[in-house]
């Protein structure tokens, strides 16, 4: 090969590099964007404060749907995920030639991680809404969302538990402290940082989430009852898929600001998983030297 | 944070405050004597409620589809029929099954959008997440490859209903006026090309649900790729510099065959998430369920959006038919998943038990 040839070759490549990651961080720019030039120029305050009345109005029903939500998500996802992450990497011990146990459940969590979101939607609206006649429901839309985010919190939990130290372990039993306390106070002590990451990624999940929801929460206008049952709940995704081709330009602006709300929220929550990891990182540095 | 600072100065951790109520302190002690039993209880539990979500899901979804499957038959995998027949009264039996007279359901369409829009999607996505990998590793240094992380991390969190938005407003009418239009006239009059060319639409179609779904995607593949570009070792590729192997020829012959079996892994990771997507491609696909894309720009569906823009209608059928019918889709799309799945992860333990993220990449 000639020298010519091969320093093209090494150019092009050059170019590829940047150009795809051109290709790749324009796109999240350009959506941002795109939902703040859309929403800024219509945007009302009282869109925070008023319900939605038909296709106009505000959004202050799904705001605190959404919210509602991630409470409910926060609570029964996060004991589950959490509580099965500290079973599969400090519990389950060590089957025969050192292998961790607990292959089947841990396979289990991953390929319910693979089952599409609206596959679990349907099995909500057959199974709870249909079967058990709960209706358009709070706790058929928790349930649905939370065994969709199980998998991530457990798997967050068991790696960012698997990053600590052996010798914290050693530590504390060799303090003569009982198993159940040590795993408490020392092990998911200094796996903290790791888990909450993972539990702000399945809020930030479950916040974004349309399909599993639109035949499990239904849809409701007025703000969030304390109903469990029988009672459908707003939240920030409905007005967005719903409204966004209506023949209305008040539709067309609810839509908007319902994706620019939703936007702000999940990016929120995602800086601040990021936050979380970064000064959990920094403490790591400091430790070892 | 040190252990000194985090256990109870006296160690022993029962007993070590006095109660002033003794009932209250026996069952603290009790407590803490057992807490060991409490965490492998609990934890127990809750490591299990994954398989039986899993297993319950797929017993519904069978349960729900079975009825719809023996009437619909094998038939149901080829056939360009959706039809939900006459809603208005007019019920028949076939092996025992309610149905409305003439109902007849064909998935071929939705199965073939389903592949076509998710093939598009991994050709666009595999190179560009590469190349992108290559940059931040090999290139760039410091804080803008941290912040260009974060940023691929953030797209992967976008909501799908916002890159929707997006795909149906801005991207699709983009592409339908400005790029598809030159390609189509641009493609050179071959059968074998005949796919590129023809009407190209108003935005919404194959063409712009691929490109949607590859943006989707190349988180995923993007950050673990890097993640793999992150592990092959120095030595190699300074040896290969050293012999005067240009960047392109150490990337080639060097970096990527270290990391080839986690890319593979990493791409059909993604492409297992492209075809379960459901609200941006039923954003931008056009929701068609009896035709077959004519031509790279044409309306189409997949499972997932037909599964998502059906369902509301299907209520209407009073026998259930039209809803079990959408369960056997359910259950045809769960099925695939799982097989890609699989092999995804098949492929990335052997690569080396790399860890690759659950799901998104985020």
């Amino acid at each position: 090969m000639s020298s010519r040839r091969r320093r093209i070759a090494d150019w092009a490549f050059r170019v590829f590099t940047v150009a795809a990651l051109v290709a790749v961080v324009g796109p999240v720019l350009w959506v941002a964007g795109g939902v703040v030039a859309r929403a800024i120029p219509h945007w009302r305050w009282t869109v925070l404060t008023t319900t939605t009345n038909g296709a106009s109005g505000g959004l202050l029903n799904a705001i605190l749907g959404t919210l509602v939500l991630m409470a409910g998500v926060l609570a029964i996802a996060g004991t589950v995920g959490v509580l099965g992450g500290v079973y599969l990497a400090e519990l389950a011990g060590t089957g025969r030639r050192g292998r961790p146990r607990g292959g089947v459940l841990r396979s289990a969590t991953e390929v319910l991680a693979g089952v599409p979101s609206i596959a679990l939607g349907l099995v909500g609206y057959l199974a709870l809404v249909v079967q058990f006649h709960w209706g358009f429901s709070l706790l058929a839309a928790l349930l649905v969302l939370s065994v969709m985010v199980v998998p991530y919190i457990a798997r967050g939990t068991e790696t960012a538990l698997r990053q600590v130290p052996t010798a914290y372990r050693e530590g504390a039993e060799a303090l003569g402290m009982p198993t159940g306390y040590a795993l408490r106070t020392v092990v998911l002590r200094s796996a903290v940082p790791g888990i909450v990451n993972s539990l702000l990624i399945a809020l930030a999940i479950s916040g974004g989430e349309t399909a599993p929801l639109l035949y499990t929460a239904g849809w409701y206008t007025g703000t969030p009852k304390a109903a469990l049952f029988h009672q459908p709940i707003g939240y920030l995704t409905y007005p967005v898929w719903t409204f966004w081709d209506y023949p209305s330009n008040q539709a067309h602006y609810l839509a908007f600001d319902a994706a620019l709300i939703l936007l702000v929220l999940v990016l929120l929550l995602l800086v601040a998983a990021r936050l979380v990891v970064n000064r959990s990182q920094r403490h790591a540095e400091v430790r070892q030297r | 944070m040190d252990l000194a600072g985090t256990a109870p100065t006296g160690v022993s951790p029962v007993g070590a405050r006095p109660a002033r109520r003794p009932h209250l302190r026996r069952i603290r002690s009790l407590a803490r004597a057992h807490e060991h039993h409490l965490w492998v209880a609990g934890g127990r539990a809750a490591a299990l409620v994954p398989l039986v979500a899993l297993a319950l899901t797929m017993v519904v979804l069978a349960w729900k589809a079975w009825p719809a499957a023996r009437v619909n038959g094998l038939h149901f995998l080829v056939a360009s029929t959706w039809k939900p027949g006459s809603t208005y009264g007019a019920v028949t039996r076939t092996d025992g099954v309610a149905h409305p007279v003439g109902a007849s359901y064909g998935a071929w369409p939705v199965i073939a959008g389903t592949l076509e829009s998710s093939l598009i999607a991994i050709v666009i996505a595999v190179p560009v997440s590469i190349g992108a990998a290559f940059a931040l590793t090999e290139r760039l240094g410091g804080w803008l490859a941290g912040v260009l992380r974060t940023a691929i991390e953030i797209l992967a969190g976008v909501p799908s209903v916002i890159i929707g938005l997006w795909g149906a407003l801005t991207l699709g009418p983009l592409l339908a006026n400005d790029v598809y239009p030159v390609i189509a006239r641009n493609m050179p009059d071959l059968p074998a090309l005949r796919f590129f060319k023809g009407p190209v639409g108003h935005g919404e179609g194959l063409a712009t649900s691929g490109i949607v779904l590859a943006l989707m995607i190349i988180p995923i593949i993007a950050s673990t790729t890097r993640t793999l570009f992150a592990q092959v070792p120095a030595l190699p590729k300074e040896g290969g510099e050293a012999l005067g192997m240009t960047d392109w020829e150490v990337s080639r012959r060097i970096t990527m065959p270290w990391v080839r079996a986690g890319i593979v892994g990493a791409a059909v990771l993604g492409l297992a998430r492209a075809l379960g997507e459901t609200i941006a491609v039923a954003m931008v696909s056009g929701s068609l369920l009896n035709t077959v894309a004519p031509n790279l720009y044409g309306t189409m569906g997949t499972i997932a959006a037909t599964l998502v823009t059906q369902l509301d209608s299907a209520f209407v059928d009073g026998t259930g038919f039209e809803v079990r019918t959408l369960a056997e889709l359910a259950v045809v799309l769960v099925v695939v998943l799982l097989l890609v799945n699989t092999a995804a992860r098949l492929i990335v333990r052997r690569a080396g038990g790399i860890a690759a993220p659950v799901g998104t990449g985020a």
